[in-house]
Formats: C-alpha cells, sequence, structure tokens
C-alpha cells in the first residue's frame, strides 16, 4: 500500500476522494505529527520521485487537486500527469536542467486530472545527488496557477495585442513618410538627379527630413532639401505643410530667398512651436550648364562638385525658418558647368557619429573629392553608404542627400 | 562575425586528432555533453557548439522566416565545420540535430567519415502509415507551454545579455545558466523541429551510421530509431538502457562506451 517503497513509512490518511475538511491540528500535538500535517495538509502540492520519474510519494493536496489519491499516484510515473505538450519540454528542456543543474524553478506546466481536465500549475524541483552521475530522488513542489495563467494569458494577449499596433504604427509610419519625399524624381535633359532617404534607426518613427524637385517650367527648377524638428505624426505634419508650401509658393516667385522668407512667415503663423531648416535652389538652363540660386535657411550649405576643382561647401547661411518674424534670407549663385554637381544634404550626415567622433564637413568633401564623379548617382551612393558605414549601419538620425549634377 | 564565434564554438582535446563534432538538440546547449566528451579528448579533437538561440551563441542575425526551416540550422552546422575546416570528421547530433548531422553529411561528404544519432527521429508526426508519437496539436501545445513558461523572460533576460559586453561579470553567470534559450527563436526552433519531415535523407546516407536508442522514451519512441536504422544503409542500432530523451545525461557511461566502440570499428574498417 505505502507508495515510498520501504523508507521512512508516512501513515497514510483517510482518502482523498473523503475530502476531509481540514481542520486546525489540536494544539499540543508531536512534532512528528505536525510534521506530517504540513506534508499532507500543505497548500502546495509534493511529489517524491525516482530520477526516471517513477511517484514514490505524494501528499494529499495534489492528490486532492488531481482527483487521484496518494495511493493511485504512487503507481504511475510523473510524465503521465503531464499534458503531451508538457511532456515534450520536460524531456527536452527540463529534464536535462535537471540532470546537471540538480534544480529546476518556476516552471509552468499542465497536469492532468483524473477527469481529463488540466490544472495550471508552476512547479520547482530539486534533484538529490551525490555527485552528478549518482541522481537520487526528485523532489517537486507543485502550486496550483490558475488565477495566475489566465491573467498571464491576458497578458499576452495583450503583448501580442501591443506587437500587432506597433506593427501597424510602423506601417502607417512608413506610408506617411513615402508622401514627403516624390515617389520618383523628374527626368531632366541635361541635369542628372539622384536622391536618398535613409530614416533613422529602425525606421518605426517618421522622421522630420525630407526634399523635393519640381517644374516651373521653361528650363526652371526648384530643389529643396530641408530637416523639421522633431520626429513624428506631429512632425510630419508640419513636414508636409512646408513641402507643399514652397512648392505654392514657388509659383511666380522670383528668387529663393524670398520664397525662403515667405515660407518662414507661412510656418510662423501655421505652428508657432515648430521650426526648420532648409536649402532651396532655383536652376535656370544656360548653354551646357545651369545657373543655381541658392538660398539657405538654417541649413549646412550645399557642396559644389567641380569637374576641374575641389569640392567646397558654398559659403551660404540663414537664419533657421519659422522662429524669428521679418529676417532677410540671401542667394548665392553660381554656375553648374559639364562635370560639375550641387549636393544638399541633412545634418543627419555631418552630425553622424560614430567610434572617430561626428563626421563632419571634412570628411564629407573628402569622400566627395575621391569619389570619381561618374554622376549623380554614385554621388549619393558613395555618401550615404560612407555614413552608415561611420556610423556601423546604425544611422541614429535621418539622412537625407540630393545630388544635381550636369552630365 | 565567424561561424565559430557566432556558435560558441569550443575546441578541445588532441590538436592533431581526428575531429568529431557534438551537436545539441532542441532545449539545450553545449553543456549537456560534458559527461561524453572526456572520453574523446585523449584520442579526438573535440568540437562543441551551440545552436542559434541555444546557450551563449549570438543570435544578432536570427531571421524567423529562414530559421523556420530545419536547412538552416543545418547551414550553420556545415558553416562550423567548414570553418573549422574539418575533414573526415564524426558529428553526433542529439535529437533533431540527428537530421541536421545528416544533411551537413549530404552537403559536404568528403568533410564527414560517419554519424552518430542519439535518440533521433526523422518526424515527429503521425502519418497514415508512420508512428512519429505526435499529433498536430500536441505540437501546439508545446509552443503554447513554451510561451507560458517565458512570459516574464525577454523583461528579465534581455536587458542582462544586451549589456553583455560592458558587464562581463553577467556573461559569466549567463554562460554558467543551463540550457538558455532565447524565448521567441525556441518558438520558431521548436515549430521547425517537431513539424519536420527528413524521413528522405535517410536512404542517401552513405557512412556508417551509429543510431542510439533508449529504452523509455517519449520524444522518440523505439520504433522510430528501429525506422532509422532501417532506413539508413550502413546503420546499426544499439538500444541503450535509459529512461528519456537524454542518454548522454541519464546513462552517459553507456552513451560513451557505445560511441567510443562505435568510433573505434569505424576507424579499422577506413584504416
Amino acid at each position: 500500500m505505502n507508495p515510498d517503497g520501504g523508507s521512512a513509512p508516512i501513515p497514510v490518511q483517510s482518502p482523498v476522494q473523503s475530502q476531509v475538511p481540514l481542520t486546525t491540528p489540536p494544539s499540543g500535538r508531536p512534532a512528528a505529527d505536525e510534521a506530517d500535517y504540513l506534508y499532507h495538509r500543505a497548500p502546495c502540492g509534493y511529489l517524491t520521485t525516482t530520477p526516471d520519474g517513477r511517484i514514490l510519494r505524494s501528499n494529499e493536496t495534489l492528490a486532492r487537486w488531481l482527483g487521484w489519491s496518494t495511493d493511485e499516484l504512487g503507481a504511475i510515473n510523473f510524465r503521465q500527469l503531464l499534458t503531451v505538450g508538457g511532456r515534450m519540454f520536460h524531456e527536452t528542456h527540463v529534464a536535462p536542467i535537471l540532470r546537471m543543474h540538480g534544480e529546476a524553478r518556476a516552471i509552468a506546466m499542465d497536469l492532468r486530472r483524473r477527469d481529463g481536465s488540466k490544472l495550471p500549475v508552476l512547479l520547482n524541483a530539486t534533484m538529490d545527488r551525490h555527485d552528478e552521475s549518482a541522481p537520487g530522488d526528485v523532489r517537486i513542489a507543485i502550486f496550483d496557477a490558475t488565477e495566475r495563467r489566465s491573467y498571464e494569458r491576458e497578458l499576452l494577449r495583450a503583448k501580442e495585442r501591443a506587437e500587432a499596433s506597433e506593427e501597424r504604427a510602423n506601417a502607417l509610419a512608413r506610408t506617411l513618410q513615402q508622401t514627403l519625399i516624390p515617389p520618383s524624381l523628374p527626368l531632366i535633359d541635361g541635369l542628372d538627379l539622384a536622391a536618398a532617404y535613409r530614416p533613422a534607426g529602425d525606421g518605426s518613427e517618421v522622421g522630420g527630413d525630407f526634399y523635393d524637385v519640381f517644374d516651373l517650367g521653361h528650363d526652371e527648377w526648384i530643389a529643396v532639401l530641408g530637416d523639421v524638428c522633431g520626429k513624428g505624426a506631429e512632425a510630419a505634419v508640419v513636414t508636409a505643410f512646408v513641402r507643399y508650401t514652397v512648392r505654392a509658393l514657388a509659383v511666380g516667385m522670383s528668387r529663393p530667398s524670398i520664397l525662403m522668407a515667405e515660407l518662414n512667415e507661412r510656418l510662423i503663423h501655421h505652428d508657432g512651436d515648430r521650426f526648420c531648416t532648409v536649402v532651396i535652389a532655383r536652376l535656370r538652363r544656360r548653354g551646357r550648364g545651369w545657373d543655381a540660386e541658392v538660398s539657405v535657411g538654417g541649413h549646412p550649405a550645399p557642396l559644389l562638385l567641380s569637374g576641374d576643382d575641389r569640392a567646397r561647401q558654398l559659403d551660404a547661411f540663414g537664419p533657421v525658418v519659422g522662429v524669428i518674424d521679418a529676417v532677410d534670407y540671401h542667394d548665392h549663385v553660381v554656375h553648374l558647368g559639364p562635370g560639375d554637381a550641387l549636393v544638399l544634404y541633412t545634418d543627419g550626415v555631418t552630425e553622424a557619429s560614430g567610434p572617430e567622433g561626428f563626421f563632419g564637413e571634412r570628411r564629407l568633401l573628402e569622400v566627395v573629392d575621391a569619389d570619381v564623379r561618374t554622376g549623380a548617382d554614385a554621388v549619393v551612393d558613395t555618401v550615404l553608404s560612407e555614413v552608415l558605414a561611420f556610423q556601423h549601419g546604425h544611422a541614429r538620425d535621418d539622412i537625407a542627400v540630393l545630388a544635381l549634377a550636369v552630365p | 562575425m565567424t561561424a565559430v564565434s557566432r556558435h560558441n564554438v569550443s575546441v578541445s582535446g588532441l590538436a592533431d586528432g581526428p575531429p568529431i563534432v557534438f551537436v545539441h538538440g532542441f532545449g539545450c546547449d553545449q553543456n549537456m555533453w560534458r559527461h561524453v566528451v572526456p572520453a574523446f579528448e585523449t584520442t579526438h579533437r573535440v568540437v562543441l557548439m551551440d545552436l542559434i538561440g541555444a546557450g551563449g551563441s549570438d543570435s544578432a542575425d536570427f531571421d524567423a522566416q529562414r530559421y523556420a526551416s530545419l536547412d538552416a540550422y543545418a547551414a550553420d552546422v556545415t558553416a562550423v565545420v567548414r570553418e573549422l575546416d574539418l575533414r573526415e570528421a564524426v558529428l553526433v547530433g542529439h535529437s533533431v540535430s540527428t537530421m541536421l548531422v545528416a544533411m551537413v553529411q549530404l552537403a559536404e561528404p568528403e568533410r564527414v567519415a560517419s554519424l552518430v544519432m542519439v535518440a533521433p527521429s526523422p518526424r515527429y508526426i503521425d502519418e497514415p502509415g508512420y508512428v512519429g508519437g505526435f499529433g498536430e496539436e500536441d505540437i501546439d501545445e508545446l509552443l503554447e507551454s513554451l510561451a507560458s513558461n517565458y512570459l516574464g523572460w525577454s523583461a528579465a533576460m534581455a536587458p542582462a545579455i544586451m549589456a553583455n559586453a560592458e558587464r562581463p561579470d553577467l556573461g559569466d553567470e549567463l554562460t554558467a545558466s543551463f540550457c538558455r534559450m532565447d524565448p521567441a527563436i525556441a518558438q520558431v526552433f521548436a515549430d521547425a523541429t517537431f513539424r519536420s519531415d527528413s524521413r528522405s535523407l535517410l536512404p542517401q546516407l552513405d557512412v556508417p551510421t551509429l543510431v542510439l536508442q533508449c529504452t523509455d522514451d517519449v520524444i522518440a519512441p523505439i520504433a522510430v530509431g528501429e525506422f532509422v536504422a532501417d532506413q539508413v544503409p550502413r546503420a546499426s542500432l544499439v538500444l541503450l538502457d535509459a529512461t528519456g530523451h537524454c542518454p548522454h545525461l541519464s546513462a552517459p557511461e553507456a552513451t560513451t562506451e557505445a560511441i567510443v566502440k562505435f568510433v573505434r570499428s569505424s576507424d579499422r574498417a577506413s584504416a
């Protein structure tokens, strides 16, 4: 009868099915009885098994939970109490840990009751070991985790919902981002264009960088590139406002500096908190090249790559757009002949930081100068790959580059 | 990153000895070979590795889509074997890795001299005419079990692992932990493992193969071990009097002895 197979006998208490109400032991009960009471009526289940899982002893609490008697439990293997999936987890993960470590903690399992229903439990197990090659008995403490498990299931579902909604938010951010840059650049006879936009980090947040190139008619084009302060949906609203305001104002506006001043006023009245930095270039065809009027509003000045001179940064500057009322902007005029190129970029390029410090203007000039200038594409590719490599592939800020090259 | 560092490869034993590679199965890491390895260190160059998401492996470039197939895990083992430029190696796999080492043998025949399959199963799910021991719903139950066991894992462990480089003390703690599994990868690996079907590989294997079968293994029952030994042309089956799925832990002496014997006899055969 006794399932412990001959070691210290534990008096088998009344069979479980009788559901004896737990009563307070009378005071003055002998210590041995108290230990026995504590074993059988503990608020958790106890099991002792052989290393192979054969049940040597179990307490009444567990027997009651499962609907078996302690005698009946003594006739089976612990594995038989597990669901098939739980058994797989036990065999591949828990049992090896127990063998190697002598202990496994907080394992979530479902135990099968006599009636086939499942009892969610958390269990801790220890294995007696004289040394690792001589495993002894396994002792398992089992805690009813019914409420906890349903709470955890809620948590798990909440986590899945959060992940799904994050994925939707990311998709939304990507869609929104795509509206801030043109889907493709226009084809201009005699002017080779290339651009790249790379969002910061994993691209899950809408950045503030944008660029645009559009036609004013009569061989006149506007190229604009900028950076709205901040990130996320609110910044995106301002970015869209700036991009479309530039488009609307450009018609009939004589010079980029006037366009910039007007944009400044509009932005101040649109949103007092958000500002941006912008560079606007108006290009007009002249001979085999283009005249470019460049106006800068708080933005890094563009680079001029010359076919027969070293690359240099234009000496152009002007105040940030959207902060101070009634400021003046200037136009910087350059001529782009065959082999020349104008490169507009955001501070995600020059302020990219890596182990060697900031990427910086000087490094940028060296990079584009070393480039063989086989066209706008090559310039943009070189800048982007150098800046990313400098940051080991993890861009901390958005990067936008726009190159206009005269073939 | 090299395959050797990515898979936390450790090499011990005779530097110029014949190579023997041990590959752990689902749910564990290279630690589980600890009782078997010493017997080979005097005669072999012993190579241990952790599969992606297990033990001390680096899982930075884990891609759930790619690793939905066992081919990706086998390619990782192949990469280690190639990088160490092993030739005529004995590949020892446990559980699902028995099929991984089979794939490596087929991909790199000249690098593999023989195979040892500890508790193999090429197909866990029953089919008409084949008993693998499990149904689809059992695999779902396992995945659920994994999910509930790792609910709090990410929050508790991820920072420790991420900060690993700057905090070597934590790194030591992780190395000392047993059978560590990245929960997201464990889900994908379990799914790939228990829904795989590698039966068609078995007749193609053309190296001496030892099949070690436990007498009482719920994951890989005797009938499955016999199936494997029957399908692999040059297989020999050894039945180990061991309970459970990990005879290298529950019956390490018998397991080691069987492998030593097999390796010696194949050496003689090839000499």
